[in-house]
């Protein structure tokens, strides 16, 4: 399993701070993006502009994601 | 000196942080709570962060500013939490031995911090709908 850490207006849509989903090590951000639209279809508006961190750095869709990894999915930043 | 705080920012502290006498110019900026944003009346702001990576990432905005310009000492503090109307939400203070410098670093930590630390602001509009902050389309529509 992976838990993945939710943030702002997409903890908002989901209803909860974490989700976990079935995971297999080494599927890529763009797959978490897939799966979180399927078992979330509320996210499905927000997921062109999520952003998916990977041990608190911005990932890119082709990155590599384990379970062991602290994953956590936002929108559009609006600090300051 | 990086924070993030549920408390309100004492600014008169880190300003005296940064202060040395290597320093020439000392920049402080203050993001404060403002009441209209596009003819809409703000009552408060809610601020949420990730804190964990927010302060990964104002370490490395802090390391690239210093190697960009002269900086002898830089000062960020950023409050989450319930935000009333002229609250300071962030202070960024920063020294260097010039003018130009410190005010070009100053102004490169707060752009960048604004588009790259996982930090989220809601409206609390004064009709009584909330809104997240989500820059960059049509996504955040009133709730």
């Amino acid at each position: 399993m992976l838990t993945v850490k939710l943030f702002a207006k997409a903890r908002d849509l989901v209803g909860s701070p974490t989700v976990q989903l079935a995971w297999s090590d080494g599927q890529v951000v763009a797959h978490l993006k897939q799966v979180l639209g399927e078992q979330y279809p509320a996210l499905v508006p927000l997921i062109p502009r999520l952003f998916v961190a990977v041990n608190n750095d911005y990932a890119a869709d082709s990155t590599a994601i384990s379970q062991a990894d602290e994953v956590a999915c936002f929108p559009p930043v609006s600090g300051g | 000196m990086i924070s993030l705080t549920h408390e309100p920012i004492n600014y008169q502290a880190l300003t005296e942080s940064v202060r040395s006498p290597n320093s020439g110019a000392v920049v402080l900026f203050l993001g404060t709570v403002r009441e209209l944003t596009g003819g809409r009346r703000t009552v408060a702001l809610d601020y949420e962060g990730y804190p964990a990576m927010a302060e990964a990432k104002l370490a490395e905005l802090e390391a690239e500013a210093c190697l960009r310009w002269p900086i002898d000492r830089v000062g960020i503090i950023h409050r989450l939490g319930h935000l009333e109307l002229g609250d300071i939400s962030v202070a960024v203070a920063v020294s260097c031995p010039h003018r130009e410098q410190a005010f070009e670093a100053g102004k490169f930590l707060i752009d960048e911090l604004k588009v790259r630390v996982p930090i989220w602001k809601k409206e609390n509009w004064d009709d009584g709908s909330t809104e997240w902050v989500h820059p960059g389309g049509e996504m955040s529509k009133p709730e």
